[in-house]
């Protein structure tokens, strides 16, 4: 695929006006609506996790998808997750499991009532190795709920320094592990739907996540520009949403289009995020749904912008990187071949956070970077002081550390994060300030990933 | 003469420091924080007036600092307490590298470069074990006022250790192990290694490096600075001032304002509610 091919002739007739915010929320809004429909219309539902989740295939036989991390972190988003929380707590479960599991066994303890509507039973959940959770949530489902599980097996890390390289013998063998798998999927799928599965079909859905990649990539480029054009965890995290949850859909593809549209025509007027944009900041691990715009308020109230978040990396399940493209010619062979390397990116995060986030640091020239601990998951968190340690004694860059959780409000301290926002400042400023815009200069290479 | 203040609103005390134009502390004020948040600020600031002989007309600039800073309502500024204690022990004991606050629900490690900025900070998080509330619980269980806690455990020989890091839990372990016929004396020197324990674990995020200054109401404790010295190899700065330190620190910033070049409310945040 040619990035040609994708550029689109001046449209002759003006197009609807296009609002991120809005045409985000809506989207999210019919998502939902759809999913409360999907037994109505007949549709098969599958619960599908948003890394290693083989969502291309599951769309070739038209499931509904459903993803219960969204579902729990837009719980926390409309402020309802604490109540879901304190059932599952009710029930039996430890405060220290992970917030999005609790969440969501509270929502089956409430019959599947979700803030945004009726979730429906899955006739199969597709889990995998991503994360070590997701295997255990998965058995929940199939004990509460009997629902079938269908467990990938991505092959990870194998050691320290180790990784795998396109091309080479452990990258060819990963590859066809992963296929063998999509394969007894494939044949699982055509059992419960009843429908034979169309390559073709797969070669469309892929196709269309291409393109959904490209104008990703250069979305996440555009915030190279100074200032900003949009905030990574904020504006960024109704993007990332479209992303998996529309992926490989046609309204994805043209939310992504419209996007990358809109967002170079604001950074060609010269429009930031921020009135005055002072610090660059880059945000480290998993946000705080349920008080995340507060969060960004406090950064912003400085003039602070998260120009990047390795979340947008981590959370687009593979989909952020520039040689992450299907060969649509060989459908299930590149997505298995994708899909090893993503996962293989994805489980060996904690290895290379050092250095992925020293790249990132220097594409989008940030002053400072702020790592968010999470209470309810020690995996996405264990490796931060390790990271915050290199980047702080090896490149002198200025970090915070703040905790909190993905949903649960509990874990929120609101005078605690504001002490250590304004402290974090307090001291960039000590530093020699936010520079004046004009001498910031950050290069902005449309395509480029990080 | 024109002078300025800090007032340092914490969780337990507020303390407030009046210095003049060449940074000499001239009146200085701690209350018991006993009634409403804003009351003790005024009434600290005017405490601290009257021991310097001062009217309020001729103290120009004020910052608060604390949790509570932002009750500091009669001020011009707020900066945080971490802010505050570094340049406090700095201009305490210039050689300070790494400051450690223990207050009534904080502790911090703060690191401070050559000149005076903060490197890297790292404080308790949602838990108050290894703080002062941590004593405020053996106080109560032993029915001993804060004051003689630290010579009292001073004089044990077979201290006994605290298991539990939950300042709630430690006054259960506590009446548990007086019960059990511990001498009071072993059963606090557990209670001070054990805040001593989680504190230099703190320190030890951010690094340390000679000098350490320790500040906060507990630096006034002499068996935590034993402890907290033998736990680090080397002495710890200990000023008389060292309560006062985020207040001086906060007065500082004032004086900046007043007499140095920083513009006033360059540091300040755009209006977010605290």
């Amino acid at each position: 695929m040619t990035t040609e091919l994708l550029e689109r002739k001046a449209a002759a007739t003006a197009e609807p006006t296009f609002d991120p915010r809005i045409d985000g929320q809506r989207l999210m809004k019919e998502w939902y609506a759809g999913l409360a429909e999907a037994p109505k219309r007949g549709q098969h539902v599958a619960n599908v996790f948003v890394m290693g989740n083989a969502v291309e295939i599951l769309r070739t036989f038209d499931f509904q998808l459903v993803f219960p991390e969204i579902n729990s972190l837009q719980s926390g988003v409309r402020k309802a997750s604490e109540e879901y929380i304190r059932l599952s707590e009710d029930y039996g479960m430890s405060p220290d499991v992970c917030s999005y599991v609790k969440a969501d066994v509270g929502l089956i303890l409430k019959e599947n009532q979700h803030p945004a509507g009726l979730i429906p039973k899955a006739h199969i959940a597709v889990s995998s190795n991503m994360c070590s959770t997701f295997i255990k949530w998965a058995e929940i489902w199939e004990r509460m709920l009997k629902i079938p599980t269908f467990v990938l097996d991505l092959p990870g890390q194998r050691g320290a320094n180790w990784q795998v390289r396109p091309g080479d013998a452990q990258h060819a063998a990963d590859s066809r592990w992963v296929e063998a798998q999509f394969r007894d999927l494939i044949e699982k799928c055509e059992k419960i739907t009843g429908k034979r599965f169309d390559m073709d079909r797969l070669a469309e859905v892929e196709e269309r996540v291409n393109k959904m990649v490209y104008h990703w990539n250069n979305v996440m480029a555009l915030n190279r520009m100074c200032p900003a054009p949009y905030n990574a965890m904020l504006d960024g995290l109704t993007y990332i949403g479209i992303m998996n949850v529309y992926r490989g859909a046609p309204e994805g593809v043209e939310f992504m289009r419209r996007l990358e549209e809109q967002l170079k025509a604001q950074v060609a007027r010269g429009e930031g995020r921020v009135a005055e944009e002072r610090f660059r900041l880059l945000f480290s691990g998993t946000p705080c749904y349920v008080s995340m715009r507060r969060l960004v308020e406090l950064f912003e109230s400085w003039g602070g912008v998260f120009a990047y978040s390795d979340y947008l990396t981590f959370a687009a399940g593979g989909m952020d990187s520039g040689e992450l493209v299907y060969d649509t010619s060989r459908p299930l062979e590149s997505l298995a071949e994708v899909t090893a390397r993503a996962a293989q990116r994805g489980l060996s995060n904690q290895f290379f956070a050092h250095e992925r986030l020293e790249q990132q640091i220097r594409d989008y020239a940030v002053d400072g970077i702020v790592f968010h601990g999470i209470k309810s998951c020690r995996f996405v968190s264990s490796g931060m002081a390790d990271t915050r340690d290199y980047l702080n004694k090896r490149l002198g860059v200025p970090s915070l550390y703040i905790e909190s959780d993905l949903i649960d409000p509990r874990y929120w301290s609101d005078a605690q994060i504001k002490n250590r926002v304004d402290a974090f400042f307090e001291s960039l400023h000590q530093r020699g300030g936010g520079a004046p815009l004009a001498a910031k200069t950050v290069p902005a290479e449309a395509g480029r990933t990080a | 003469m024109k002078y300025v203040a800090g007032v340092d609103v914490g969780s337990t005390q507020t303390k407030a420091i009046i210095i003049d134009g060449n940074r000499t502390i001239v009146g200085r004020a701690l209350l018991d924080m006993e009634t409403s948040m804003v009351t003790v600020a005024q009434d600290a600031f005017k405490a601290a007036l009257a021991n310097a002989d001062l009217t309020e007309d001729q103290v120009v600039h004020i910052a608060g600092t604390g949790y509570g800073r932002y009750k500091v309502t009669f001020g011009h500024e707020q900066v945080t307490e971490i802010s505050c204690h570094a340049r406090g022990a700095i201009a305490l004991f210039p050689g300070t590298r790494t400051v450690i606050d223990i207050g009534g629900q904080d502790t911090k490690a703060i690191q401070v470069k050559p000149d005076g900025q903060v490197g890297d900070f790292t404080m308790n998080d949602k838990c108050a074990a290894g703080t002062g509330r941590f004593l405020g619980a053996a106080s109560y269980a032993l029915e001993m006022p804060l004051s003689e806690l630290g010579p009292l455990a001073l004089r044990s020989q077979n201290p006994v250790r605290i298991t539990t890091t939950c300042t709630v839990f430690a006054e259960t372990e506590i009446i548990s192990h007086l019960a059990k016929g511990m001498l009071p004396e072993d059963v606090l020197m557990g209670v001070h290694q054990a805040i001593t324990s989680r504190c230099v674990s703190l320190a030890r995020r951010v690094g340390i490096a000679s000098e350490v200054t320790f500040t906060g109401g507990v630096s006034r404790n002499v068996a935590i600075v034993k402890l907290l010295e033998q736990s680090l190899g080397m002495k710890v700065n200990v000023s008389p001032d060292a309560h006062f330190c985020g207040a001086l620190g906060a007065a500082l910033f004032s004086h900046d304002r007043v007499f140095g070049t920083q513009a006033a409310h360059s540091l300040q945040p755009a209006a977010v509610a605290a």
